[in-house]
């Protein structure tokens, strides 16, 4: 029976007093694009930053390929193969795209830079843009080098936050042409809002309602229940 | 003529000391978050172990480089004792670092008492040297040296090695970069340990430019470095530099051509730049 690369179970934690992930399950296995959907607040980003050690757990369990990662410190959770693509696209500003890719290589080898070309090749504008500061790149520019950077390490499971939040249409297409692509190579989870990209890239999909996890399936099954949509993605109201 | 190219000396001798004493606070405050209000005690350990060091072996050089010594492994116990619990708790790091700061004043006037201890300045460098016709004191050359010399080496650390760039991310955010991978608690360490031998070298070779070391100076001077994070923006590099020469020069001018005007100036320089850019001449918005 093939194991799970990410397994949660009843995951469970705070930001400061605040309650917000309170009992969310689930199972990635490998070569799988899991999208985890919900409303606003429902505990999509709180989950993954969870799963990156970023937030104080309160119970639960958090496995990465048989072993537990829970209540490990972010660095060591990365550095057993977790590749986080945050947020707002957070790069850094105040260095170039060639070192905002140099500061994420977990290994200097040459794999390492054999992906990193992949990742340049998948994004040929970070290729022009290689030694221009991150602060002049373009909303669409900083989320592929969010992406790429962390393409260029071997992860066992790449964890995307909402990557077509802010983007222009046109970007986002392409923001989703290029996640289509990792799929073949890399095991991901995907937070969207983007129901269109949610059901494009997602295999399965986990629903998320008041910190919980609530629902789960196909996404092919998804796109076709509108009630469900209607229910907990307020999609079709 | 001349008493221009003299207050330019003063002014950029006074600027690099400034300069050694901010580039810590504001990188600290910058890329840790950490008010550090014990940042002055270094400034003042500083001054009185090269004087103490110096008295036991006549040289200067030693002193400094005990200083510098000194400095480091207070930072480093501060860091790892102190700062670390707090980090993310603002209040607390007021409250600790203050605590420290009174302290360890309270401590250096016990070991070398409250009377001020004359400090010397090296032979080598107590002399006067004829520029365009003006006598200038060599001292005051040398910390000026001394500044552009650390500027180059702190420069070339923050953009020329992984350290630095883990400095420029660190600056911006620390969660993100904790979040690739890399252990950012060794880098504060590092930064918290490296400021303070900073501030420590300044104290060092502050003491025999003003010619005593007193248990008040590390508080005095610390006051200039904030207003240079605040003038510069914190974590600024280019920014503590040109604070730090702003402060330094309009000092010893206004103290020159306004003398009333001279402790003011400084205050009301950070008042305008708070209001114009409240993030500092180049600092990050938002952080």
């Amino acid at each position: 029976m093939v194991k799970p690369v990410l397994k949660l179970e009843n995951l469970s934690s705070f930001i400061g007093a605040f309650h917000i992930v309170q009992g969310v399950s689930l199972d990635v296995f490998p070569g799988e694009a899991v999208v985890i959907l919900g409303r606003n607040g429902a505990g999509k980003t709180t989950t993954l930053r969870t799963i990156m050690g970023l937030l104080r757990v309160a119970g639960g369990v958090i496995e990465l390929a048989g072993e537990t990662i829970l209540g490990l410190p972010a660095h060591q959770v990365a550095r057993r193969g977790v590749g986080y693509v945050p947020e707002d696209c957070i790069v850094f500003n105040f260095l170039t795209v060639k070192e905002n890719l140099q500061i994420a290589m977990r290994k200097a080898d040459k794999e390492t830079y054999a992906r990193q070309s992949y990742a340049l090749d998948l994004f040929p504008d970070l290729k022009k843009a290689y030694s221009r500061y991150a602060a002049t790149l373009s909303g669409g520019q900083r989320q592929m080098l969010a992406i790429a950077r962390v393409l260029q390490n071997d992860n066992k499971i790449i964890l995307i936050d909402e990557p077509s939040k802010g983007l222009a249409p046109i970007i986002v297409e392409r923001v989703g042409e290029a996640l289509i692509t990792m799929k073949n190579s890399c095991t991901l989870i995907l937070v969207e809002q983007n129901f269109p990209l949610a059901c494009a890239v997602g295999d399965r999909y986990y629903i998320l309602n008041g910190g919980r996890s609530v629902h789960s399936g196909h996404v092919t099954e998804l796109a076709n229940d509108v009630q469900l949509q209607n229910r907990f993605l307020s999609i079709g109201a | 003529m001349d008493t221009f190219l003299i207050l330019l000396v003063n002014g950029l001798a006074d600027a690099s000391l400034i300069f050694l004493m901010a580039a810590g606070l504001s990188i600290i405050l910058g890329m840790m978050g950490v008010l550090n209000f014990a940042h002055g005690t270094m400034f003042l350990w500083g001054g009185y172990t090269s004087v103490w060091i110096m008295a036991r072996t006549g040289s200067f050089w030693l002193g400094a480089l005990g200083a510098v010594a000194v400095g480091a492994l207070m930072g480093l116990v501060f860091e790892r004792l102190f700062v670390r619990p707090a980090y993310g708790k603002v209040t607390a790091q007021i409250l600790i670092t203050l605590g420290l700061m009174i302290v360890f004043t309270d401590l250096a006037r016990l070991l070398w008492g409250a009377t001020p201890l004359p400090a010397l300045r090296p032979a080598v460098l107590d002399g006067m040297v004829a520029v365009g016709g003006v006598r200038i004191a060599e001292y005051r050359i040398f910390l000026i040296i001394i500044g552009v010399l650390v500027a180059i080496g702190i420069h070339a650390l923050i953009n020329r090695t992984r350290i630095g760039m883990v400095m420029r991310a660190g600056v911006q955010s620390p969660e993100m970069v904790q979040a690739l991978g890399i252990d950012i608690s060794r880098y504060f360490t590092l930064v918290f340990a490296g400021g303070a031998a900073l501030a420590a070298l300044g104290g060092a070779l502050y003491v025999p430019l003003v010619g005593s070391v007193w248990s008040g100076m590390g508080m005095e001077n610390q006051i200039l470095a904030f207003i240079v994070v605040v003038v510069g923006g914190m974590g600024s590099f280019i920014g503590t530099a040109a604070g730090s020469l702003l402060l330094g020069l309009m000092g010893t001018f206004v103290a020159w051509f306004f003398p009333p005007a001279a402790v003011v100036a400084n205050v009301l320089l950070m008042a305008v730049v708070l209001v114009w850019k409240p993030a500092g001449l180049f600092g990050l918005e938002g952080k």
